[in-house]
């Protein structure tokens, strides 16, 4: 391959690298340091510090957190027993097919699920439970989140749980390990980096999501996502925008970290 | 190794997680057939919803713009990405070609708010209209990180001597180019375009933040039209959406059989 062809084929590449990946970056720490009147200044970070941000924050991160724990309590069993079945690839493809349905589209039908007279609701009234509003509670939007995003839990587990050599289960079993210590001793830590990388991938896109706090939490839930969005598009304060988007960023960067794959000797 | 009971248990959790995945989606399509005209009380079957979505002539519009964005961004991000992956495969510079790797994937694990976000400041800098040529070109850029890294790992899988046999043999780095790497990598590509196309289709926030007010892509509208309640014609609508993407992941499915039976034949060759 001579330089001339190698780089006219890196040229139209490397030259999107600058202008949608660099640049667009550099824009929003730029940004950052300006008010609502265009002036330089740092009061965004100072009123991000200001007790109502840090409390969205906080809050925010809660959900997230709360988010990422259930769907792991859900999806690792799951990835568990997927692994241990017959039909693997045909049942792999079923989890894998609502992710293509558009979110928006997911998002929706739950407006109609827990809906005053829908399914939810239907259901509880058999137990005599008279209806009551679903829709716009926490539990809605934390329900809705965890159904978006089980698939992106469970399939990374499921890889680290196929590539686990089987013959080290039945090693500890003959040993005279119980079932449970085989669980907590050899197939968790041997897991642990698809729970990882699991929680990387469920745990900032939910710091993030804004349409699921809009349609289902009726705003009652406001997490930094809603915020950026709250700011560039409807306040037009982008100052105060790009600022949570550092943070955001920041928090991704922290996370991938914490989440990275520890190398095995 | 496993008690009966343990196996009951497992397939019964297995049952309860599918049926968590499914029953949302079987219950919008199900009230898309509802004539009662809301998302309860099934009252009688009727294609009134979708004869109500295929006169509606300002979503069917959308429908096209959707379609001409996906197709569109898809065919070009999957040249300008394929290029690059062959660029990095053939840079010598491990840090520059690791560096580069990593503001790759910047774009694939950044939020979309704050891609969104931070298009809408560079369209606003540069002073580019927002509306068709602004969601287009973010299109564009978000799915080209996708694409490399689906191509990346084909050309990883090709032997080495096969491009050296081809020099060896007097082919031009052109012609190796298209003759040997090409068609060697094609599924990748394939694979490569086929993503891109389901991001554009699939995006909502990035598209959100950069469309302005005149124009407008399934996703934005299903949200504008969804925050004002509950319409059957949006069930309709995913209905056939549902089945366009099933024949997509089918259809993506049979292509990369295809595309594999094929390799392994020309291989044997």
């Amino acid at each position: 391959m001579t330089r001339t062809l190698k780089w006219t084929l890196l040229a139209p590449y490397m030259l999107w690298i600058v202008v949608f990946v660099i640049i667009p970056i550099a824009l929003i720490a730029w940004n950052s340091f300006f008010d609502l009147e265009g002036r330089l200044t740092l009061d965004n970070f100072v009123r991000f510090f200001s007790p109502t941000y840090l409390k969205m924050s906080f809050i925010s991160i809660w959900y997230a957190f709360l988010i990422t724990f259930i769907s792991l309590l859900v999806a690792y069993p799951t990835a568990y027993v997927l692994s241990r079945t017959r039909h693997k690839q045909l049942l792999l493809l079923l989890i894998i097919l609502p992710s293509w349905v558009n979110l928006l589209l997911k998002t929706y039908a739950f407006m109609g699920i827990f809906g005053m007279y829908g399914l939810v609701n239907a259901f509880l009234s058999l137990f005599g439970i008279p209806a009551q509003e679903i829709l716009f509670t926490d539990f809605s939007f934390i329900f809705v989140s965890v159904y978006i995003f089980i698939p992106f839990m469970i399939l990374p587990i499921y890889n680290a749980m196929e590539e686990m050599p089987r013959g080290l289960i039945e090693a500890a079993l003959d040993l005279g390990a119980s079932q449970w210590t085989v669980i907590r001793r050899v197939i968790w830590p041997l897991t642990l980096d698809g729970v990882k990388t699991g929680i990387q991938a469920v745990f900032i896109p939910s710091l993030s999501l804004f349409m699921i706090t809009r349609l289902i939490a009726g705003n009652r839930v406001i997490t930094l996502g809603t915020a950026i969005e709250q700011h560039f598009l409807v306040t037009q304060d982008w100052g105060m925008g790009a600022t949570i988007a550092i943070v955001l960023v920041l928090m991704m960067v922290v996370t991938m970290r914490f989440a990275q794959a520890t190398p095995r000797a | 190794m496993e008690r009966t009971g343990s196996r009951w248990l497992s397939r019964l959790y297995l049952i309860i997680v599918f049926i968590f995945l499914y029953v949302p989606i079987v219950y919008m399509i199900v009230y898309s057939f509802n004539a009662g005209g809301q998302m309860h009380h099934f009252s009688g079957f009727t294609l009134d919803w979708y004869r109500e979505l295929f006169s509606d002539t300002r979503l069917l519009m959308i429908v096209l713009n959707t379609l001409i964005i996906a197709l569109f961004s898809a065919a070009v991000a999957t040249a300008v990405g394929t290029m690059g992956a062959i660029g990095l495969y053939f840079l010598t510079q491990r840090r520059v070609r690791e560096g580069l790797l990593t503001l790759n994937n910047i774009l694939i694990v950044n939020p979309d708010v704050v891609i969104g976000a931070s298009f809408l400041i560079l369209f606003t800098v540069l002073g580019i209209q927002l509306g068709f040529i602004s969601v287009l070109i973010a299109h564009i850029a978000f799915s080209i990180p996708i694409v490399v890294l689906m191509v990346l790992p084909k050309l990883y899988e090709m032997p080495r001597t096969l491009i050296d046999a081809a020099s060896d043999l007097g082919a031009p780095p052109r012609q190796v180019l298209t003759r040997v790497i090409i068609p060697f990598i094609t599924p990748g590509i394939m694979a490569g375009f086929f993503m891109a196309l389901t991001y554009s289709l699939d995006d909502f926030a990035v598209t959100f933040f950069v469309t302005g007010s005149g124009f407008s892509t399934l996703s934005v509208e299903i949200y504008s039209r969804a925050r004002h309640g509950i319409s059957l014609s949006i069930n309709a609508l995913s209905t056939i959406l549902f089945g366009v993407t099933m024949l997509l992941v089918f259809g993506y499915y049979w292509l990369s059989q295809r595309g594999a039976r094929r390799l392994a034949l020309w291989v044997k060759r």
